[in-house]
């Protein structure tokens, strides 16, 4: 006898739900209860669940078969998803194959230097250089330049493609209020998802050997904050300048390019750097789901109790990001300079 | 009489989403208080009728809210009117396409702005050629005639600075040297020397009548201040609320305010300054040249300095030249007079 029982016949439903054959498999909870007593002692008045439901009622649903529904459109969906996004994601998998081999082919007193040279042209901060250097060799000493090496052409590929396809998506946001209306709930929810949640999809959509796999989980976490402040950058250009550009005839094209892109750069520039920080966090995460790097270490150290060589490469990662962001910080108060006002 | 530069023929704008169906009331003698306040919509602008001659500088004047700046941007459709029509060297600016438009801005209005409006991440000298460069000269093209006209300007010097290293005034130097590299006709100038301080500001007013003497550009001046507009308008157009109160030579008005908005403007002025004596002689007619003249004096002599060359002595008279022509007497007893607004006007002052 459960609860919910007197309530069905109360609705003269009782024949509509059937008696309780309990053919259904029973859930863990009914074998407890089944072994404690005749009556489950459970609480007063039990929370009507679909459960709790379906112990009086055998037409409601069980949970198990919510999740299974879910399950089982996703997986029905699948063909037709997989034929579509594969073709359009596949050059993701060859670019991030091709930098990861590019990274580790290059021999160690090629890329340090270009590294190094980089962070030089970028920042134009002998401090900044100079720590960079130092921090790519603390990682050397201790065998740790390889998986570095991989980590940061994966933040490389996916930064790029996330300012390739941000910025353009920032400026058609900042042209059209309905769009910019209809894109930021969406990006709201790629920010505020437990990274975790991505994964769930993407496993099984596209094999865990693929590299893609953890490229797409990346990108789509790390492109919204150059999103976000590309459109924001371009909205906040000074009016007065906008309305001069218009009134010496500009075209929308030239207005774009010299005046609006120009004057939102130092937004757009930090947008970049976040979103370069945030694929390094992501990176990490991802090993879960095969992408190589840092990370691998870090889940060793976790999986198999290794503390050394967990501390090791989450200093590693700390160092990596600390270089990112110093270089992106400094190039961005660089473009800064050429626009203060007094 | 030559057809004008530029002309406004029953131009209104009323902002607000159904500015066509209350234009009506606006036509029908409704003002911009009750416009607003039964229909919400705000009354820019309201029947405009001006005609801005080739060569002139228009001075168009009013208090802060009169629609000054929403004029002046209607004339390169920066905004949009409700009605009218705006006519610039015989061309329809309402029935220009996009491309027209964007030509006509190019080509044949160059603005100044209030706030400069330069860009910060551009040098003096790229700011200074921008309107050619927008044209798509090359570049050598645009350098050369920007660094010609921030010389002109007196920023020789400064072509690579960044705007934000140099002060209001020299900012705008570089604003008013990119309009003139754009080398238009025509001049629109809102507020240009309002964020300026006064001694900066004169300066800009005698750079702008220097340059003007040279280039002859038709100017369309925006300001709330009546010296400069008593300083720089060859024609006057004084902005109340939305609609022109009265229009017309600069001296005239001041004589002759027909309002008791305008007299109130008038009455705070230095009219011994601001007054010549083309404005108060008796012209020339039947009556001969006084025996008893003092001397001579210029047409636009001031009538400051009439008084003090005749020494405060009001039975002085004297002769009138323009140049080698004698155009009339000067009395000062006339001139004095002059210096003393209406008695009638300064009551209605008062009332309103
Ligand atoms: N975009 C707009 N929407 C609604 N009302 C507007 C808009 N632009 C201007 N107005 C209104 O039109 C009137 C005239 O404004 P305008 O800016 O032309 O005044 P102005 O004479 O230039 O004043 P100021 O000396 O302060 O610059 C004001 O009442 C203003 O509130
Ligand atoms: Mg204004």
């Amino acid at each position: 006898m459960a609860f919910y029982d007197k309530l069905f016949s109360a609705l003269g439903l009782s024949e509509w739900c059937g008696t309780s054959d309990d053919k259904a498999p029973l859930s863990l909870a009914d074998l407890a209860a089944q072994a404690g007593g005749e009556e489950a002692s459970g609480p007063l008045m039990p929370i009507p669940s679909f459960d709790n439901l379906h112990e009086s009622c055998n037409r409601i649903w069980q949970s198990r078969d919510v999740t299974n529904g879910i399950e089982e459109g996703f997986l029905a969906a699948k063909p037709v998803l997989k034929t579509v996004l594969d073709p359009i994601t596949q050059p993701l998998s060859w670019m991030l194959d091709g930098a990861l081999w590019l990274f580790e082919a290059m021999p160690w007193f090629i890329m340090v230097p270009l590294l190094v040279a980089i962070s030089w042209y970028a920042s134009r901060s002998r401090p900044v250089t100079i720590f960079v250097a130092v921090s790519i060799m603390l990682l050397a000493v201790v065998d740790h330049y390889d998986v570095a090496m991989q980590t940061l052409s994966i933040i490389f590929v996916c930064t790029t493609i996330s300012v390739l396809f941000g910025v353009p998506i920032g400026i058609a946001m900042s042209k059209s209020d309905r769009l910019q209306k209809s894109v930021v709930p969406l990006l709201d929810l790629l920010q505020t998802l437990p990274t975790f949640v991505y994964l769930i999809p993407l496993i099984f959509l596209f094999s865990v050997t693929e590299s893609k796999l953890y490229g797409i989980a990346i990108i789509l976490y790390a492109i919204v904050p150059v999103i976000r402040l590309t459109d924001l950058g371009i909205r906040l250009v000074d009016q007065d300048v906008i309305e001069a550009a218009n009134a010496f005839g500009m075209n929308d094209r030239q207005k774009l390019m010299r005046v609006q892109l120009p004057l939102a750069l130092p937004n757009i520039m930090a947008g970049i750097n976040q979103t370069i920080m945030m694929s390094l966090a992501m990176v990490v995460i991802a090993s879960l789901v095969s992408a190589p790097g840092l990370g691998v270490n870090v889940l060793r150290g976790i999986r198999n109790l290794e503390l050394g060589v967990g501390i090791v490469a989450g200093i590693g990662i700390v160092l990596l990001a600390v270089i990112l962001d110093r270089v992106s910080k400094a190039a961005l108060t660089r473009v800064d300079k050429t626009q203060v006002k007094h | 009489m030559t057809q004008p530069m530029v002309r406004l023929s029953g131009l209104y704008k009323i902002f607000g989403a159904r500015d066509k169906d209350v234009l009506q009331h606006v036509k029908g003698g409704m003002g911009k208080e009750e416009l607003l306040a039964q229909h919400g919509h705000v009354l820019g602008l309201n029947n405009i009728n001006v005609d801005m001659q080739a060569g002139e500088i228009t001075v168009v004047m009013g208090l802060s809210g009169s629609g000054k700046s929403t004029l002046i941007r209607h004339l390169n459709r920066l905004i949009e009117p409700t009605a009218g029509e705006i006519i610039v060297q015989g061309e329809d600016v309402m029935q220009l396409s996009e491309d027209g438009l964007r030509h006509a801005r190019q080509e044949k209005m160059s603005m100044v702005f209030q706030k400069f409006a330069l860009l910060p991440h551009k040098t003096v000298l790229k700011n200074a050629g921008m309107p050619l460069s927008v044209r798509g000269e090359d570049e050598a093209t645009c350098d050369r005639e920007a660094a010609k006209w921030l010389d002109r300007v007196g920023l020789s010097g400064f072509e690579n600075h960044y705007p934000a290293q140099l002060s209001g005034g020299m900012q705008q130097r570089v604003g008013i040297a990119r309009a003139l590299s754009a080398n238009t006709p025509i001049m629109l100038m809102d507020e240009a020397f309002s964020a300026l301080d006064p001694l900066i500001r004169t300066d800009m007013q005698d750079l702008l009548l220097e340059l003007q003497k040279e280039l002859h550009k038709t100017i369309i001046f925006i300001t709330h201040d009546l010296d400069e507009a008593l300083k720089l308008a060859d024609h006057l157009v004084i902005l109340k609320d939305g609609f022109v109160v009265q229009q017309g030579e600069p001296q005239h008005i001041l004589l002759n305010p027909n309002d008791p908005y305008i007299e109130d403007f008038v009455s705070d002025i230095n009219r011994a300054r601001v007054l010549r004596v083309r404005s108060v002689m008796t012209p020339l007619g039947d009556d001969k040249v006084p025996a008893d003249a003092h001397g001579e004096v210029d047409v636009n002599d001031t009538l400051e300095s009439m008084i003090a060359r005749s020494g405060g002595d009001t039975s002085h008279a004297y002769v009138v030249k323009d140049g080698e022509q004698t155009v009339g007497t000067l009395d000062m007893t006339e001139l004095v007079r002059a210096l003393v607004p209406r008695v009638a006007s300064e009551a209605g002052a008062r009332q309103s």
